[in-house]
């Protein structure tokens, strides 16, 4: 494939910090025409970010940015702006009107209009098919767009960009809510347009997809550019080497010789919970200082199997004991009591309370353990935040800092606190390490593990198999809202990833 | 500038920016707006007026700005609330039907307690339609603002009953012997209790958090239904007592005027202190200083002639700008607008520099 050398736009020095973290620090990123260009990089290493930046959703505090046709240093306001000069965002969550029909999505604020100065819908439609049709795209333009798929809806979004006259077209994340078959048709749209010289800027956490489709990849570490490479210099082991900024090999087993020592009582042990409309019966059981994770694809029922768990969905069906003694959770509150913890996957839902200072997140669950009226005392709630934010290292200005402030991984770590401070004899962790850098990530994991070696039995989710392989001594495998089976053993990630897909079931 | 602008960010600027700023126009006004004499062994003054004028409103806001932290909604009843709180009160003490009470059917704490309970009642009924069914709270109030005063009416047979019964009088008036008005105490024991419970328990601190994220919070471990009921239940007792009061001051429960509009005022008191109504974090001493601004600006208002039917349009205008100066989007373009120019300003140093 030729490529085209002519450069749409670079960003030099870019850098952006939020109250007490440098979330870009001298940043880089060239997109050229006609080309398909990953940005990589792990949770938190800027690539939103420096989207953010580009687009106009936040200001940089310096840095130049270069538009082919603009004249002198782009300083966008807003998505508007970069829409002017060319560029346009498509994000995971489609930002487009669901109630109205594919055309009206297409022309909103730019309807074509007749004489009288009323909506021309004939020539509305009319243009929408033309346009649907030159990206190959088959579909009903008078349908409501909520009709369709996320997949369709995603190319609708992208079909606008394109008709708007864009020139550089920013994909975050698009293909984390398709299937592999919408992923297959956003590709060739994709290559479709690169043809016609639309310089396309894909962020992706799928390894898989960049080698499918990039012509080019950036990657981006702790908000620095790490490097950009052609896609033929750069394997997958060391695209993710320059990911995590280690060589592979740094990232071997952290589990200790011989295994984990897990004991012998039962510590959790459900049978037959099951959640109306989630989650079908499963049974569950795990042993002290056990590690055990659950995998699937997204929307397999693996949060929704922890969440009936810990009560967080109250369990229509079954019974669980909890250490020998028989517990049945209304809330969330008795589970806590009974010794479990919870680190929900919707961070900003189910997790933050986004106004209230660190050390009030840090300390709530163990708060509402003790009971409303035994208020922790101002000197040990100190002493607790302080202590937790040493030990996870939290970038906070202060504890009083309100939570809000902290970049993502931060918030993180202070949820996690909140549950590592009523010290659980049970801890359900849901993909607590999205989100969080890298270097913290293995800290992390390796947290989870010395838990486990002091006793506490431990959930861990996590989208990224390699990252429980790594933890677990077992895994639950989950599909369809169904838990299909258990892998122990020698696991791999061929193994596992075969359990997921299912087929021969052993 | 930069200490000015520290000044500004302050919690409580506003509130008493707000209360200065009244009370200023009222000193140029009237140079004797301060002065305070003794007359008939009790204190007098437009600052003691506005003191003992402003309770029920100080009241009402105290549970008011629980009810807005806690659901980003207002309770809308409690001026009918207080209203039925008062019947119900003189309806115990005088005894069903009896149009004017010289001796009391019971004793005097009991019919007061009653009272209050009423309120309590109330606040109970709105609570369990917020929390429990979900209802808007303003469209779960809204019932008992329809209905309260219409009860309270109900249970006075139709009619305005008078207590006359002296020491009737001494909670909303002056107790014998002493020169500050007694309602002065019971907005201090209120307060006080109060702060005592959102400090001394972590109610404060739960509040907040099912304010913030009711979802997180439940997950924490805090029965988030059960918080959201109890700030109603609150609620409900302030507006108790404030009937109580209300109806002690004119020894008589006059249904169709007692804590008419007063909903209003304690929501103004409310967004005045500097409270989001989008609820989540509060400032309890912030709403007790918009409760009595509200009260100077009423009286400054009728001292300067303008009737009491004209005073809400000023009001009024004060709700609209504060909505205004706490909307997001006004905030963001006041950020825009300042970083703009700071903008401006770095590029413009930036080229004089170059020359």
């Amino acid at each position: 494939m030729a490529m085209n050398e002519q450069i749409l736009f670079t960003m030099k020095d870019i850098t952006k910090t939020f109250p007490g973290v440098i979330a870009l620090n001298r940043a880089q990123l060239t997109l050229r025409k006609g080309e398909i260009h990953a940005l990589m990089g792990e949770n938190g290493a800027g690539k939103s970010t420096i989207i953010k930046c580009l687009t106009g959703v936040y200001e940089r505090d310096s840095g130049e940015i270069r538009m082919e046709g603009v004249e002198g240093n782009v300083h966008n306001h807003s998505t508007q702006d970069a829409q002017k000069i060319g560029i346009a965002t498509v994000y995971q969550e489609v930002n487009l009107c669901p109630n109205l029909s594919v055309a009206e999505n297409l022309f909103i604020g730019r309807e074509p209009r007749n004489k009288a100065g009323f909506i021309d819908w004939k020539a509305m439609i009319r243009l929408a098919r033309e346009t649907m049709e030159k990206l190959e795209i088959t579909l009903d333009v008078t349908q409501t767009l909520e009709n369709y798929s996320i997949a369709i809806q995603q190319m609708v979004a992208i079909a606008r960009a394109v008709d708007m006259n864009c020139k550089a077209l920013i994909l975050d994340e698009p293909t984390s809510s398709l299937d592999d078959k919408e992923v297959a048709k956003l590709f060739r749209l994709m290559r479709s347009l690169k043809e016609k010289g639309v310089g396309i800027l894909f962020v992706t956490h799928f390894l898989e997809q960049v080698y499918q489709v990039c012509d080019r990849i950036t990657v981006m570490r702790n908000g620095q550019f790490v490097g950009e490479y052609p896609i033929e210099e750069l394997p997958r082991l060391k695209l993710v080497g320059a990911m995590l900024g280690k060589d592979f090999n740094d990232l071997a087993s952290i589990k200790p010789e011989g295994g984990l020592s897990i004991g012998e009582d039962v510590v959790v042990d459900a049978k037959g919970l099951s959640h109306k409309g989630t989650i079908k019966p499963f049974d569950f059981r795990i042993r002290k200082g056990e590690v055990v994770g659950v995998t699937g694809l997204l929307g397999s029922g693996r949060s929704e199997m922890v969440r009936c768990l810990y009560g967080a969905d109250r369990a229509q069906t079954g019974t669980l004991e909890m250490e020998g003694k028989g517990l049945k959770a209304t809330a969330p509150i008795d589970s806590i009591k009974a010794g479990m913890g919870f680190l929900p996957d919707d961070r900003k839902a189910d997790g933050c309370i986004a106004d209230l200072s660190v050390r009030e997140n840090i300390i709530l669950a163990l708060q509402s353990r003790q009971g409303i009226f035994r208020t922790l005392p101002k000197a040990k709630q100190d002493e607790l935040a302080d202590q937790f934010i040493d030990l996870l290292q939290i970038k906070t200005a202060s504890r009083e800092t309100p939570l809000s402030q902290l970049s993502g991984g931060n918030q993180q770590k202070v949820i996690l606190a909140r549950w590592l401070c009523t010290h659980p004899d049970f801890l359900i962790l849901d993909e607590p390490t999205r989100g969080i850098d890298i270097g913290t990530k293995t800290e992390f994991q390796k947290l989870v593990l010395k838990f486990a070696a002091e006793g506490m039995s431990v959930v861990f989710i996590s989208s990224e198999i390699e990252e429980m392989l790594r933890t677990c001594s077992r895994m639950c495998v989950m599909r369809d809202g169904n838990k299909v089976g258990e892998i122990e053993g020698e696991m791999t990630q061929e193994s596992v990833m075969g359990a997921i897909a299912g087929g021969d079931k052993e | 500038m930069s200490s000015l602008k520290r000044l500004v960010k302050k919690k409580l600027f506003l509130p008493i920016f707000c209360m200065i700023l009244v009370l200023l126009i009222n000193l140029l006004k009237s140079p004797t707006f301060f002065s305070i004499a003794i007359n008939n062994g009790v204190l007098y003054g437009r600052l003691i007026d506005i003191l003992n004028r402003g309770s029920e409103i100080a009241i009402l806001a105290v549970g008011q700005t629980l009810v807005v932290a806690v659901s980003a909604g207002t309770d809308i009843s409690v001026g009918s609330v207080m209203s039925l709180s008062g019947c119900f009160c003189c309806m115990l003490l005088a005894g069903y039907g009896v149009n004017s009470a010289t001796t009391l059917a019971m004793p005097m704490i009991v019919g007061m307690l009653g009272g209050v309970l009423m309120g309590a009642l109330c606040g109970a009924f709105n609570g369990a339609l917020v929390a429990k069914l979900k209802i808007q709270p303003m469209v779960a109030t809204l019932i008992l603002f329809t209905a309260a005063r219409a009860i309270g009416l109900l249970l006075c047979d139709n009619q305005i009953t008078y207590i006359r019964y002296e020491p009737y009088k001494y909670l909303g008036n002056f107790l014998p012997g002493v020169p500050i008005p007694t309602p002065i105490f019971i907005t201090i024991a209120v307060i006080l209790v109060v702060s005592i419970l959102l400090k001394k328990t972590a109610l404060g601190m739960y509040i907040q958090a099912v304010g913030i994220n009711g979802r997180a919070a439940r997950i924490s471990g805090i029965n988030s239904d059960v918080i959201c009921f109890v700030c109603y239940v609150i609620c409900g007792v302030c507006a108790g007592i404030a009937g109580v009061v209300a109806s002690s001051r004119i020894y008589s429960a006059d249904s169709n005027n007692i804590g008419l509009n007063f909903e209003l005022d304690a929501i103004l008191a409310v967004a005045l202190g500097g409270n989001s109504l989008a609820g989540g974090k509060f400032n309890l001493p912030g709403s007790i200083i918009g409760a009595y601004t509200i009260q100077a600006i009423t009286t400054t208002l009728l001292a300067m002639g303008v009737s009491t039917d004209q005073a809400p349009v000023v009001k009024a205008i004060i709700v609209v700008i504060i909505v205004i100066v706490q909307a997001p989007t006004f905030k963001a373009w006041l950020e825009t607008r300042s970083a703009r120019r700071l903008a401006a300003e770095t590029a413009g140093a930036g080229e004089e520099a170059s020359e």
